[in-house]
Parts: C-alpha cells; structure tokens; sequence
C-alpha cells in the first residue's frame, strides 16, 4: 500500500528529536494499549502482519498526526470490531470508526516454490508493484537492481497473510543495494541499503 | 513514570515542537484506553492482572542490558562471536535469550574501522525486542524512518557521528521478520577488562548504530 507508513526517502518531516533517560513507556494508557495489543495476539484472530496492515489502512493525515501508540490503540478497536469481538455501538463515540478503505492483496498467480530460485551473489530486480493491499516491499526499492547477500530460509508472505488469505511459504532474501542505485549518482559517500525481501519481490536481473 | 502532562512527548499542547512523533493526541487518550480495556475485560477477553505481567516484562526484564552482555561477550569470546554473525538466533539463544515475540530471527551486524551499521524499519518501527526491548520514540519517528535511508551520514551526523568518507555505512531496514543487531567497535584501552565491565559501555545507542560505545573513562 502506497501509504503515509512507507516513508522511507521522503524529505521534510521534520528533526530527530532523541530524549534522554526516556522512560519505557510515557503514560500509563500506553503501557496498557501495549499489553492489551500483546494479549489479543493470544486471541488467534489476527496476525501480525494484519495488524500492520490496520496501521496503514489508518487514513494518511491522521497516520501522521497519531503518536505511536494511538496508532496502536486504534488499530485494537478496530481489529476486535472487524472479528466481531466487540461492536462499534459498544465502543461508544470514542472510538469512532478510521474511515480507511478496503484494500486488495498483491499475490502474483501460481505457487512460488519453496526452494529459493537465487543464491548469494545472484543480481536481482525488485519488481514493479503497487498493491493497495500489504506488502513489504517498500517504494523506494521498487524496479531497483541488488545483489543477494544472504538465504533467510522460508518465511510465510505478509502480502497474503495480512488479508487473512493461506500461507504463502517462500524464500526470504537480503539482498543490498547501492546508494547510487537506490537514490542516484549524487547520493553521497560509500553507502548502501540492506532490505530483506521474498522472493515475490524479485526477478532475476 | 512521569504523569501525563509532564514530559515533552506525544500529550497535550506539543504544537510549538518542531519534530513528529505524533503531535497532540487528543488529551483523553487515557480516558479512551480506559473504555477499551474495560469493554475487552467485561468480554472476558483480557486480564488485568495478565496485563500488569506484561508491562512489567517490558518495563523491568526486557531492554538493552541483554544486547549489551551479547555484545560483551562476542568481544570476549572470538568462537562466540563468530556464532553471532553467522546465526544470532542461535547464538542469543545458547545465552537465554530470544523467546519469543520480535527477535525471533535475529542477525548481528558488525562495526569495523570499514563498516558503519545502522538499523531503521521505514514501513512500521520493527526492532529487536528480544535483546534491546522496546524502541525509543526517536526510532519510532517519521523523521528517523524517512531519513536513515536516503541521508545515513547527515542522520549519523546529528547523533554526533561524524563518519569519514571512507567508511561505509550499511543502513539495514527490517521491514520482514529479521531483527538487526549491531554489535559495535570495542574501545581501545579494554583489552583486560571482565565481560561484565566491557558490558557497561555497550549502550542502547550503540546497538542501533547512531552511536558508538563508550570510551573506558566514561563508564564509570
């Protein structure tokens, strides 16, 4: 989704603000949202990767305005509304309802195979998609060439599991790209950008 | 814990600040957290008590201590180190740690007069809990999230970094389920010191890889 939690690259956001002797949690309410968030794991409704996901189906202006863990108290509500857990009407007004819109999973057809397809040093391209549903394959490394620097083993899809869809199983690549590939000539000095990426993301190059 | 209103972060009037990590929430978050968990209690679904476990988890026995005796140890220990890099999972797991949760796979990166590592998720705020518990807000942040990876050294900079030209940096942005470590540079001027010692100078910083760790006089 090409949504306000894909940032990577984007200019004018502001300072980094570090504080010092930050406490773990600023107000007790985060604390709780925190741990409720942790136990409704245990419920099995939903995975991780949809919880991600209800984050970025939080309409942009309001992504951006939320502190970390309002983002997270919202997306509880609307999780446990969305299995039928609680209802709206029991939330009350001070919950309403974040008005994003349904979205839709980017899943290629045809089965990806389990045993990886690259091997480290193998050039690779990320592919052009932009799903309106979850995927980890940010903007700025799309349509980009890297090398595969290390096999993850297999991991499940987030793309598929997000939208409560089976498990998608494949291989899990790092792979490296150069800053120059990623942000063009100009970018400066010796840099490059690690992102772990399944092989769905990648053709070879 | 400092009450609601009495820290710069994320409550109340926060518009004269110039940085976003979530300005001025509305100011009954603490009334609207309480509905909720009131509702999920009266269904039955959580505990409190589960809760006041969890919070204390994260409060008192998760946090950057755990990082910090991993580190010492690869300093101390070549075989351990070279475990690390190749398998941190593993290699955490021969210490006790890593149960669960974020951190579950775990790769350690490693500083050298070469190689610079630095750690961000652009798409969330993915980090290893498992051996540094939860993330600053800093690292949380629309600033941080967006900049390591198109301006690493400026970042690096503003932490006070300054890095030379011929360094690499190495910014590693987590957005699947892999966590990164950064074990950072033994200082010079330790070459004695127990693990233990060494561990005091590991700072939390330091495993992101905005800063570097301690110099032996300042550990004191």
């Amino acid at each position: 989704m090409n949504g306000a939690h894909d940032m990577g690259g984007m200019h004018g956001l502001g300072a980094i603000v570090p504080e010092a002797d930050e406490p773990v949690f600023h107000a007790p309410w985060e604390a709780r949202v925190h741990a409720m968030t942790g136990a409704a794991f245990r419920w099995g409704h939903w995975t991780v990767d949809k919880w991600r996901h209800q984050h970025e189906k939080i309409p942009g202006a309001d992504y951006l305005r939320m502190s970390y863990y309002e983002k997270w108290a919202t997306s509880l509500a609307e999780l446990a509304v969305g299995a039928g857990l609680v209802t709206r009407a029991e939330l009350g007004p001070a919950w309403p309802a974040i008005g994003g819109r349904e979205t839709t999973p980017f899943l290629p057809a045809g089965a990806p195979a389990i045993s990886p397809s690259f091997a480290v040093g193998d050039k690779v391209r990320t592919r052009n998609i932009n799903p309106t549903g979850h995927t980890r394959l940010p903007r700025y490394a799309r349509t980009r060439e890297g090398v595969v620097t290390r096999l993850h083993g297999v991991h499940v899809l987030p793309d598929a599991t997000a939208h409560g869809l089976a498990d998608r199983r494949q291989p899990l690549y790092q792979v490296r790209f150069e800053a120059a590939e990623l942000w063009g000539p100009a970018a400066p000095g010796r840099a490059a950008v690690h992102l772990d990426l399944w092989e769905d993301y990648l053709d070879r190059a | 814990m400092p009450p609601p209103d009495d820290h710069r972060h994320a409550h109340g009037d926060s518009h004269d600040h110039d940085h976003d990590h979530g300005q001025a929430p509305p100011s009954d978050m603490a009334l609207r957290v309480k509905a909720l968990e009131s509702l999920l209690v009266e269904k039955g679904l959580v505990d409190p008590a589960a809760l006041d476990a969890i919070i204390d988890t994260f409060e008192h026995k998760v946090g950057p201590r755990i990082g910090a005796a991993v580190v010492a140890r690869a300093w101390s220990d070549p075989g351990f180190r070279q475990r690390l890099l190749a398998d941190g999972t593993a290699a955490i797991a021969e210490l006790g740690f890593g149960e669960g949760g974020e951190g579950r796979y775990l790769a350690a990166v490693e500083n050298t007069p070469q190689v610079h590592n630095l750690v961000v998720c652009t798409l969330c705020s993915c980090y290893p809990w498992a051996v540094l518990g939860l993330p600053p807000v800093w690292y949380k942040s629309p600033p941080y999230r967006s900049r390591a990876v198109i301006d690493p050294r400026g970042v690096l900079a503003e932490f006070g970094l300054s890095l030379p030209d011929e360094v690499e940096v190495r910014v590693w942005d987590s957005t699947a389920e892999i966590r990164y470590l950064v074990v950072p540079e033994r200082p010079a001027g330790t070459e004695s010191w127990t693990e233990e010692a060494l561990a005091a100078l590991v700072t939390r910083d330091s495993m992101i890889g905005v800063g570097r760790a301690l110099a032996p006089d300042a550990a004191a």
